[in-house]
């Protein structure tokens, strides 16, 4: 008895043992060749092949590929963005496996259209993959409205509208497709529309990604908005003293302005050398193309505060 | 249904309980609690779907691997621990040990789907809150499940009959991949002209039509299930069973077992 006690001490102590030493190895290796790690790789291609292979259980294969999607997104993304290549093959298998699964043609399409470092920058593909969830999808809005934002990115107002009308004649589409349709015939490129979009996106979603994103947008708008405004105030003071103001409190005593103006954030804005305005925490910014501080570098991954 | 089958498939059902079958149960568990905390953490949007991608297709295939596993063993193990002596020198008929023998896996797989239905939507009510009109699928999408454990059953039953259970489990999954591509089979047939033709479409035809029984990735996206085909499934996998039972008895009722 005594024995095989020893025994069972013994080959536990070394089961442990060995085991804690195998993974200790592990990191070793992973140490020793980083590239393995990094590497990524489809070993299948192929969605035809994949659907035979998945044996009729191809919705639990979509749900696998998809989560890969968004796991090889993210940490391509926060290795600082750059190449990526599999992105496209990966939601196409995706999509190819599912037709149906719809958060892949709505995150799929941001991913690829997002210009670099941010995403993979390939519009056309994104365009692709949503006119795909479209044709599978047809009584979807939420679809066109997606293509739509994609013309709509690309300047391609007048595809832009068509997508917009197409979507709301689908059953259940949410009012403002129309509106939006009206709207991007008349006036694409202006500060307006754009506002609009972004609110109608900030409206229409209960996903708090997205809703973060539409409500930084929003704010980017506002302080391109608000910078143009006060630029012309800088301008107003500089014809009435001859010089650039320094402050904003000397505009407030030359009666330009009433008090220190504030972002969408409540931080006030800043004056720099030559009249110029910008934000003070640009970080908390992002997508501004206005009132940005000279020298700032944008970082990689947005900071996207939560919409409140 | 006589009591001599009665008796047997208790036995049969009792014999698989002794066998730890059910312990598959706790693997079940665990992988449905971990899909349900991780998922959300892991991807985007698809907790709901990936709860029920995954507990049905593991409903599914834990099923049929106990099908096959178990079913190729039913008359071999008998055979082979000469207890099939002791019970054919009673009144028992060989049809009614195979229809016995049958039964008492079909209700083995029936309790332990069961269970792993509760697990699924437990899981669901975890990751939704809440359920919706069109969960009613999920159901169906189970009893589908349990008409192709019925069939895969009736086939390792049919395959043990006659042949060793190595042999068996490599038919019976054989049977099983080729049965989930009997519409490409058939899509395949129609493309043909000829001998070839008729002899594509009769494989098709032979082989069990599981891809008509797998509605895992409709009823995820909430699709509803027509009702006919309801009625249809179990119409097909009911005389699908039987035809494959029937054979089995024809062999077994001329098998020299001396």
């Amino acid at each position: 008895m005594i024995r095989s006690r020893q025994i069972t001490a013994i080959a536990s102590a070394v089961l442990l043992g060995s085991m804690a030493s195998a993974a200790l190895l592990i990191r070793s290796m992973d140490r020793a060749r980083p590239e393995a790690i990094t590497q990524q790789m489809l070993y299948v291609s192929s969605p035809k092949l994949l659907k035979r292979l998945s044996l009729g259980y191809e919705g639990l294969l979509a749900d696998v590929y998809w989560t890969r999607t968004v796991q090889y997104f993210g940490t391509t993304h926060s290795r600082g963005g750059g190449n990526y290549k599999l992105l496209w093959p990966l939601l196409n298998l995706t999509t190819q496996l599912d037709p149906h699964l719809i958060p892949a043609y709505e995150f799929g399409e941001t991913f690829l259209v997002a210009k670099p470092p941010q995403g993979a920058g390939d519009p056309e593909k994104a365009a692709e993959l949503v006119r795909f969830g479209i044709q599978n999808n047809p009584g979807d809005w939420h679809l066109y409205y997606d293509l739509a934002f994609i013309y709509y990115d690309q300047k391609d107002y007048r595809n832009a509208a068509q997508t917009f009308l197409h979507g709301s004649q689908m059953p259940d589409a949410h009012p403002f497709l129309k509106v939006m349709a009206a709207q991007m015939a008349q006036h694409g490129g202006d500060f307006e529309t754009a506002r609009m979009m972004w609110n109608a996106t900030y409206q229409t979603t209960h996903d708090k990604m997205i809703q973060a994103n539409a409500a930084a947008h929003l704010r980017a708008i506002q302080v391109d908005d608000d910078v143009n405004a006060l630029e012309r105030l800088v301008q107003k003071y500089q014809e009435r003293t001859g010089r650039f103001p320094l402050t904003f409190s000397e505009m407030i005593a030359a009666g330009v302005i009433k008090g220190i103006p504030l972002d969408p954030l409540r931080h006030p804005y800043r004056l720099e050398p030559g009249g110029v305005v910008v934000v003070s925490n640009p970080d908390d910014l992002p997508f501004l193309d206005k009132g940005l501080p000279s020298g700032y570098i944008p970082s990689v991954v947005p900071k996207l505060i939560p919409a409140n | 249904m006589n009591s001599r089958i009665f008796h047997i498939a208790t036995n049969t059902f009792r014999e698989a309980v002794r066998d730890r079958v059910l312990y598959n149960l706790i693997g079940f568990a665990l992988l449905m609690s971990a899909a349900a905390v991780l998922v959300g953490q892991i991807s985007i949007q698809i907790e709901r779907l990936v709860v029920i991608n995954l507990g049905l297709t593991a409903v599914s295939l834990f099923g049929i691997v106990i099908a096959i596993f178990i079913g190729i063993g039913l008359v071999s193990k008998e055979i082979d621990k000469r207890t099939l002596y002791t019970v054919l020198s009673r009144p028992v008929r060989r049809w009614e040990f195979i229809a016995g023998k049958f039964f008492g896996l079909s209700g083995t797989l029936v309790v332990n789907t069961f269970f792993m239905a509760i697990g699924v939507f437990a899981a669901l009510a975890y990751v939704s809150h809440n359920f919706v009109s069109s969960d009613v699928g999920v159901l169906v999408a189970l009893y589908f499940i349990v008409l192709q454990f019925v069939i895969i059953t009736a086939l390792a039953l049919f395959f043990s009959s006659f042949s060793t259970p190595i042999f068996s489990a490599i038919f019976a999954f054989w049977l099983f991949v080729i049965g989930s591509f009997a519409q490409d089979l058939r899509n395949f047939a129609a493309m043909t002209h000829g001998l070839t033709r008729w002899l594509a479409m009769g494989a098709a035809y032979l082989v069990p039509n599981f891809s008509a029984l797998n509605v895992i990735t409709q009823v995820a996206h909430g699709e509803p299930v027509p009702s006919q085909l309801i009625l249809i499934n179990t119409a097909y996998a009911l005389v699908y069973s039987v035809a494959v039972l029937s054979a089995a008895v024809l062999i077994f009722e001329r098998r020299n077992l001396k």
